[in-house]
C-alpha cells in the first residue's frame, strides 16, 4: 500500500485505521489504496525515483484456439527512493525476471501488460515509461536507466574487443569527443579495480569475475539515476561474488542511484541491499528494510525462507518447505502461498490478503500473521 | 586393514593445453588424496572456486577421465585398470553419479521413468515388467516420491526439486556404496534445497550410502558433511574434521572462503571489504 500510496506521514493514519478494522475490512480498504491521487499532491521526504503501480504483466499464448495466461506479475506495488538499493527475493519463476524486465520495458511478445504503471522521477521529471516514444526510451536507457542482465558475464559481444563494447553502449550519450571519453572510461574501469589493458581484450581472454565486472563499469559509465541489476552474481563462485558486490555498492554510493537487485541468494540482501521485496508467485508478499524482515518476517513464506537456511557455526536440523511451486498459468485461489503455508485458515484459500503495513514501512500481505501485529503499530 | 572404499592416492592430471608453439601443461588436479572407509558410510564435502578441480576428480572417481598420476582404487581395484564391460558394470553398480543441473541430466523428449526403468534392468537386473516397477518404485519411496506421481511424466512436468530427487532415486536403484553428487543442489530453489540436503544425509545415516558432495556453498558443507577437503588451484589446501574445519580454518584460503560467505545473519552490519580481487 505504501509503495503506491504517499509517504510514511500521510499513510500512517489511514492504514492504522485499517489494521485495527477486521480483515475483511482491511480487504476492502486495499482497492482505494491502489489508486493513489495523493502521491502527486504530498511532496516526499525523500525523493522517490520509481513508483510502480499495480502492474500486472501477463504472458498470453494461444496456440490451435486454446488460450493459456500466465500470469508472472500480478498486482505488484513498489517505489524505490534515490540512494537507495531494493531487493527483490523468490524463488524461481515466481516472476522476479519479469518484474524488472516489465519495469525497464524491455518485454515483447507473449509478455504484455495487462494493467498499471511504472513512472520514474528522471532529473525532477515524471515520466510513465509505457507513454515514451521509441526515441525518448532510447534516450533514457543507458543515460538514466540500465540494467545488468540475468547472466551478464555472458552479454558482452564475443567477437568486439571490450573498448568497441563501451563504445556502442556508451559514447553516444556521452557527449565528449573520443579521446576524452576513452580516458574517462578508463578511469571509471579503476573504479572496478580493472586495468585499463581489458579495454583491448575479447571477452574470452578474461575470467568470469573480471567479465562481470566490465558488464558493471558498462551499466554504470554513464552514471544512471537507476540501475537494475538481475542475478548480478550468481554464476561466480563466492570470494568473487563478494568482491563484485563490494564494488557494485560502492559505486552505487558514489554516483547517489537507486537499483533494484535481484537474487534469491538471503545472504546477499542481508548485506547490500536497503529494504527487502520477498516474491512469491508474481506477488509481492513481504516488504521492508532488509533488517526487519529478515531479522523479524511477519510472512510465513519469508520466515521460512529465512530459518531454513543453513548457517556455518548452525548444526540444528532445518526443513524443506513441503509442496511445489505453484503453476502461474492456474495459480492458486485467495492467498497464493496458502497449499504450502503451515499456518493457513479457512480464508486463505477464498480472497488473497492485501499488502498492509504492519508497521510504517513493513508490509505484509498475510490473513494470519498481518493483523496479529496491532500492538505494534499502536506505539 | 582391510581395503578402504575409495582410496584417492597423490593423484594428479595434466592436460595439454595451446597450439603447437604454445604449448603448456595445465594441472587441473595435483597430488589429491583422500580416503572413504568400507563400513562407516560418511559424507564427504569438497569445497573450492570454480577452476579450483573438483569436477575433474569427481570425473576421475567416476573413471570418466583416467588420472595422469597416482591412482584412484575403489575397494582395493585400480577403476583405470577396469578392462571388461562387465567389471565396468559391476564399478557402475556400485559408484553412482548425480549431476548439478537436473534440467540438463535428462532428456526432454523422454519420459522420465525411462531413466529409472533402463537402470533397474541394467544394474539391478530386474527381468518382468513388475520387478521393474517395484524397484524403480522402491527407489522413489526412498526420495519421497512415488512410481505413480513420475509413470509417464516428461522433465518439463516437473520441479527442479522433484527433479534432482529423481535423479538420486535413478543413482539409487543399483544400491551404489558410493554416490558422486556434483553441486546436486546449487541449482535446486532456496525453499527446497533443505529437502534435498536432508535426503543426503539419510542416505548416509538410513541406506548406508557414501557421499562424496561436490558444492562451493560453506553452509549445506557445514550443515551435512563429516569430513571436507578444501581445494585450490588443484591442490587439496586444507582437510579434516568438516565443523572444526569450517569452524577455525587454517589455511589462509579456507580463511578467505569463509569470510567471503554472505550470511543472511549480517544484515544491518555494514559490509566488510574484502583484501582481494
Amino acid at each position: 500500500m505504501s509503495a503506491a500510496g504517499p509517504p510514511q506521514g500521510a499513510n500512517s493514519s489511514p492504514s492504522g485505521g485499517s489494521e485495527a478494522a477486521p480483515a475483511a475490512s482491511v480487504g476492502a480498504h486495499q482497492p482505494s489504496a491502489a489508486v493513489p491521487s495523493s502521491a502527486a499532491d504530498v511532496k516526499p521526504a525523500t525523493e522517490r525515483v520509481l513508483t510502480v503501480r499495480d502492474l500486472r504483466a501477463y504472458y498470453r499464448t494461444k496456440y490451435f484456439g486454446v488460450s493459456r495466461e500466465v500470469r508472472a506479475v500480478d498486482g505488484v506495488s513498489l517505489h524505490v527512493d534515490r540512494n537507495e538499493i531494493y531487493g527483490l527475493a523468490g524463488e524461481s519463476s515466481c516472476g522476479k525476471t519479469t518484474l524488472v524486465k516489465t519495469i525497464v520495458r524491455a518485454i515483447r511478445p507473449p509478455l504484455g501488460v495487462v494493467d498499471g504503471s511504472v513512472t520514474f522521477n528522471f532529473a525532477g521529471r515524471d515520466r510513465d515509461i509505457y507513454a515514451l516514444t521509441q526515441n525518448e526510451l532510447e534516450s533514457i536507457r543507458w543515460r538514466h536507466l540500465s540494467y545488468i542482465l540475468q547472466g551478464s558475464m555472458n552479454v558482452l559481444n564475443p567477437v568486439r574487443r571490450v573498448r568497441q563494447s563501451f563504445v556502442d553502449f556508451a559514447y553516444r550519450h556521452i557527449q565528449q569527443p573520443m579521446p576524452e571519453f576513452l580516458a574517462q572510461i578508463e578511469s571509471h574501469l579503476d573504479r572496478v579495480r580493472l586495468a585499463p589493458t581489458v579495454l583491448d581484450a575479447y571477452p574470452h581472454e578474461l575470467s568470469g569475475g573480471m567479465r562481470q565486472r566490465v558488464t558493471i563499469a558498462l551499466a554504470t559509465v554513464c552514471r544512471p539515476d537507476f540501475i537494475i541489476a538481475d542475478e548480478p552474481t550468481t554464476a561466480l563462485d563466492v570470494v568473487v561474488q563478494k568482491d563484485v558486490l563490494t564494488m557494485l555498492r560502492e559505486i552505487q554510493r558514489e554516483i547517489r542511484s537507486s537499483m533494484i537487485l535481484v537474487t534469491h541468494d538471503i545472504g546477499v540482501h542481508a548485506n547490500v541491499t536497503d529494504r527487502l521485496g520477498i516474491m512469491y508467485a508474481g506477488r509481492l508478499v513481504e516488504e521492508g528494510r532488509t533488517v526487519d524482515v529478515i531479522r523479524n518476517p511477519r510472512h510465513p513464506y519469508t520466515s521460512h525462507l529465512v530459518t531454513s537456511l543453513p548457517r556455518i557455526g548452525d548444526v540444528t536440523q532445518k526443513r524443506g518447505l513441503e509442496g511445489t511451486p505453484p503453476n502461474l498459468a492456474a495459480p492458486p485461489t485467495g492467498c497464493r502461498f496458502h497449499p504450502r503455508c503451515p499456518l493457513a485458515i479457512a480464508a486463505c484459500c477464498v480472497e488473497a490478503p492485501p499488502l498492509i503495513d504492519v508497521v510504517p514501512g513493513h508490509r505484509v500481505a498475510c490473513w494470519v500473521t498481518a493483523p496479529l501485529k496491532e500492538p505494534v503499530i499502536a506505539q | 586393514m582391510s581395503a578402504a572404499l575409495l582410496d584417492v592416492d597423490h593423484v594428479g592430471i595434466t592436460y595439454t593445453v595451446g597450439g603447437l608453439f604454445s604449448r603448456r601443461n595445465l594441472r587441473a588436479v595435483d597430488d589429491v588424496s583422500l580416503r572413504l572407509e568400507a563400513g562407516s558410510p560418511e559424507i564427504l564435502a569438497i569445497i573450492g572456486e570454480s577452476g579450483s578441480g573438483k569436477t575433474t576428480l569427481a570425473r576421475m572417481i567416476l573413471n570418466l577421465a583416467a588420472p595422469t598420476a597416482g591412482a584412484i582404487r575403489f575397494l582395493g581395484a585400480d577403476v583405470t585398470r577396469i578392462r571388461s564391460n562387465r567389471e565396468r558394470m559391476a564399478f557402475m553398480r556400485q559408484v553412482q553419479p548425480i549431476f548439478q543441473n537436473p534440467f540438463e541430466a535428462f532428456n526432454p523428449l523422454k519420459r522420465i521413468d525411462r531413466y529409472l526403468f533402463v537402470s533397474a534392468r541394467r544394474f539391478a537386473g530386474a527381468h518382468g515388467r513388475a520387478d521393474i516397477d517395484a524397484r524403480a518404485d522402491k527407489a522413489l519411496h526412498q526420495v519421497g516420491l512415488s512410481l505413480a506421481e513420475v509413470k509417464g511424466r516428461f522433465p518439463h512436468e516437473l520441479s527442479g526439486g522433484q527433479l534432482q530427487r529423481i535423479a538420486i532415486a535413478r543413482a539409487l536403484i543399483s544400491a551404489p556404496s558410493l554416490i558422486i553428487a556434483d553441486e546436486p543442489v546449487s541449482m535446486v530453489d532456496a525453499s527446497l534445497r533443505m529437502s534435498i540436503v536432508n535426503l543426503f544425509k539419510a542416505l548416509r545415516d538410513e541406506l548406508k550410502v557414501s557421499i562424496v558432495y561436490i558444492t562451493h556453498d560453506l553452509a549445506t558443507a557445514y550443515y551435512i558433511s563429516d569430513r571436507v577437503l578444501i581445494m585450490q588451484h588443484g591442490k587439496a589446501v586444507e582437510s579434516g574434521e568438516a565443523r572444526a574445519v569450517l569452524d577455525h580454518p587454517q589455511h589462509p584460503y579456507s580463511i578467505l572462503l569463509k569470510n567471503a560467505v554472505l550470511s543472511p545473519d549480517d544484515a544491518g552490519k555494514p559490509m566488510s571489504p574484502v583484501g582481494v580481487s
